[in-house]
């Protein structure tokens, strides 16, 4: 067993789903949000050459994506360290 | 020099390359085969896991077919990037802790079940047959396209190699020769759009020439021109779609859970030496993809636009036949593309419409297919650009193939045989047993490459619906929730198969006919029915495990260990 007691694995197993929590939810936003459910009312917004919701569906949305899994392994790795769980 | 003498020397310098590394990394254990030895670092890992996504389909179709649909291709764009978000997050180092080797190990073991541990296997073995036979159609099209042989012979090249490096190298032979085929297929598909982009709006970059104006000096926005375009021939607005809301929604995620649940993207993850790694290797494997994928679309755009003004002429009057370019002719012999002149006035003209309706302007027909191979020709550019795109469409259909068949022949050694029916059997029996199934496997895709079954088009969408309404929800339940039972996962699965297969072959196979919106589904096409199939084995699983005892205590305990990285191994046998 990694964790010094029950508590702290319980606790650590908490902040990991909010994490995710918090990730999913930008990432639903950017893909399903922008680009598909309000792509009709972004399109309004002109955004360079594109049409704001057309951009986020076939362009931003996956800047972003790459963006949140690079953000979860820093948050990941430096949540294994405060609780000691962390690979040598 | 001409096309076919440097398609001949760029393809041909490739295979050397790949068939190098392969014997400079011959696999000595199982270990090395399954997975390289866990020894890979995480940026190699991710152009590997890149090149192995990355398929003839990506490479070759996606543009043309994005180049053909508009905002809804979005689709495969959103679909096939934002799965790799769920697979970073929710699965990858959870999997690498676990430390075996394939997916239904992870479901025989969590489930606790070798009936799970065999439907596992059976769905694998299915999702990777579909995929393969493709591939070797890609090489085939590729070859008999640019090097003028025939389609079998094609074929039968392209088996050799794969055959060549998968057999002796495994897992390490096929990593380090996917990262060589990452850099020769990014390379092959970046030049030809710079050069577009360059020639059309003055941008280096496609991502920025997409959103900018035209070179021509008009001042005109390219998307404005390609909606003014489209509309003005008949299409819808090119940034604006013709699906609905909900089916665009429903592919997009069907696609994503399907991406993150198929098995030789997962076993990539088993490859790093650590769960950090698995991580940070999934980050660089969606970087390396995104340059493809946020390249795909403005080239679409690119070809769209070059297209119509090529057939069409400046005026949007047509182009005099006997003065097409040459890469009309070319095409046309691959019966790729047609032409009738419907009007008799000696020109051609694209528009909306059917090819084969008398009444229709519309005179050409092009198949969607060509567009990323026929863009260089189209743009007029020089030709080793050309012979470069033939050796990136081959890098991306034998990079696929290769990890596809080390999935098949992992099931049948390790899963099937060890796990299953032989489990005395000896490490380098295994080992033998592994080669020899890549070796069948090989001769059977290549068969499919040959004599492609007319619905590999529509099995593509089987392909997803089963790995998002089977594996991606046992897979999630298994770690997220410590009590689901084997009872629980095994008729959740068992359901979400059912439904969507069901679904799939009434509209697909038995009644094509009634394959319209009207009789959808809440509107869903087949294409997106998986989401829903994953919403039942959701439901099914949870009904069934309130019902029926929850799982043991070692097994939530497997589950509790799973759940931080500390004390991961090597990925072994046990």
């Amino acid at each position: 067993m990694g964790f010094k007691n029950e508590n702290d694995q319980k606790a650590y197993w908490k902040e990991n789903l909010s994490i995710l929590f918090k990730l999913l939810v930008v990432w639903f936003v950017v893909s399903f949000g922008a680009g598909i459910l309000f792509v009709e009312q972004l399109n309004q917004i002109q955004f360079f050459g594109f049409k704001l919701g057309f951009w986020f569906a076939q362009q931003g949305a996956i800047y972003v994506f790459v963006a949140l899994i690079f953000i979860y392994m820093k948050l990941m790795n430096s949540l294994d360290k405060k609780y000691g769980v962390d690979e040598e | 020099m001409d096309v076919q003498v440097l398609t001949f020397l760029i393809v041909g310098a490739s295979f050397l390359l790949y068939i190098g590394i392969a014997i400079w990394a011959r696999a000595g254990s199982t270990t090395d085969f399954y997975v390289a030895g866990g020894g890979v670092p995480p940026v190699m890992n991710g152009m590997a896991t890149a090149a192995d996504w990355m398929s003839a389909a990506s490479f070759i179709s996606m543009a043309g077919l994005i180049s053909f649909m508009g905002y809804d291709g979005a689709v495969y764009l959103l679909g096939w990037t934002g799965g790799y978000v769920l697979l970073a997050l929710c699965l990858a180092p959870y999997l690498r802790k676990f430390g075996k080797f394939t997916v239904p190990d992870f479901i025989g073991d969590r489930y606790y079940s070798q009936t799970a541990r065999t439907v596992a296997v059976f769905c694998a073995i299915f999702v990777c047959f579909t995929y393969v036979a493709g591939q070797m159609r890609g090489v085939g099209v590729v070859f008999s396209r640019f090097l003028e042989v025939d389609i079998v012979m094609g074929v039968v090249i392209g088996m050799a190699i794969v055959f060549f490096y998968t057999v002796l190298g495994g897992m390490k032979g096929i990593t380090y020769t996917q990262v060589a085929q990452y850099c020769v297929l990014i390379f092959a598909y970046l030049v030809p759009a710079v050069f577009i982009s360059m020639m059309l709006t003055g941008h280096i970059l496609p991502q920025t020439g997409f959103g900018a104006t035209l070179a021509d000096g008009s001042g005109v926005y390219l998307l404005d021109k390609l909606d003014g375009l489209s509309t003005e021939l008949g299409f819808n607005e090119y940034t604006d779609g013709s699906k609905s809301m909900i089916d665009v929604f429903c592919i997009t995620f069907a696609l994503m859970v399907g991406t993150a649940g198929l098995p030789h993207v997962i076993v990539r993850f088993f490859t790093v030496p650590k769960v950090a790694d698995a991580r940070k290797s999934a980050g660089w494997a969606l970087l390396f993809i995104a340059i493809l994928y946020t390249t795909a679309p403005a080239l679409s755009a690119f070809a769209r636009v070059n297209m119509i003004e090529t057939i069409n002429g400046p005026e949007m009057t047509g182009t005099a036949y006997s003065e097409a370019p040459s890469w009309i002719k070319n095409w046309e012999e691959t019966k790729l593309i047609k032409f009738n002149d419907k009007n008799n006035d000696g020109k051609m003209f694209y528009s909306a419409g059917s090819y084969d309706d008398p009444a229709s302007a519309n005179e050409m027909l092009i198949d969607r297919d060509i567009m990323v191979l026929a863009n260089p020709e189209i743009a007029d550019l020089p030709a080793w650009v050309i012979a470069l795109v033939a050796a990136g469409g081959v890098a991306a259909a034998l990079s696929t193939s290769a990890g596809l068949l080390l999935v098949i022949s992992t099931s049948v050694s390790h899963d099937l045989l060890k796990r299953t029916f032989a489990p005395n059997i000896s490490d380098k029996g295994e080992l033998r047993a592994a080669r020899i199934a890549a070796g069948v496997a090989i001769l059977i895709a290549g068969y499919f490459g040959v004599n492609p079954p007319g619905f590999v088009g529509q099995v593509v969408a089987f392909a997803f619906g089963l790995a998002a309404s089977s594996f991606f929800p046992a897979i999630i339940m298994g770690i997220f929730s410590k009590r689901m039972n084997d009872k629980g996962a095994i008729s959740g699965m068992v359901a979400g198969i059912a439904f969507t297969a069901a679904y799939i072959v009434y509209f697909k196979f038995i009644s094509p006919e009634l394959n319209t919106p009207d009789n959808w589904f809440l509107g869903i096409s087949p294409e997106g029915i998986g989401s829903i199939g994953m919403c039942v084995n959701f439901i099914v699983a949870f009904v069934v495990f309130k019902m029926t005892k929850e799982a043991p205590k070692e097994i939530q305990d497997l589950v509790e260990s799973i759940r931080f990285p500390k004390g991961a191994g090597e990925a072994s046998a046990h």
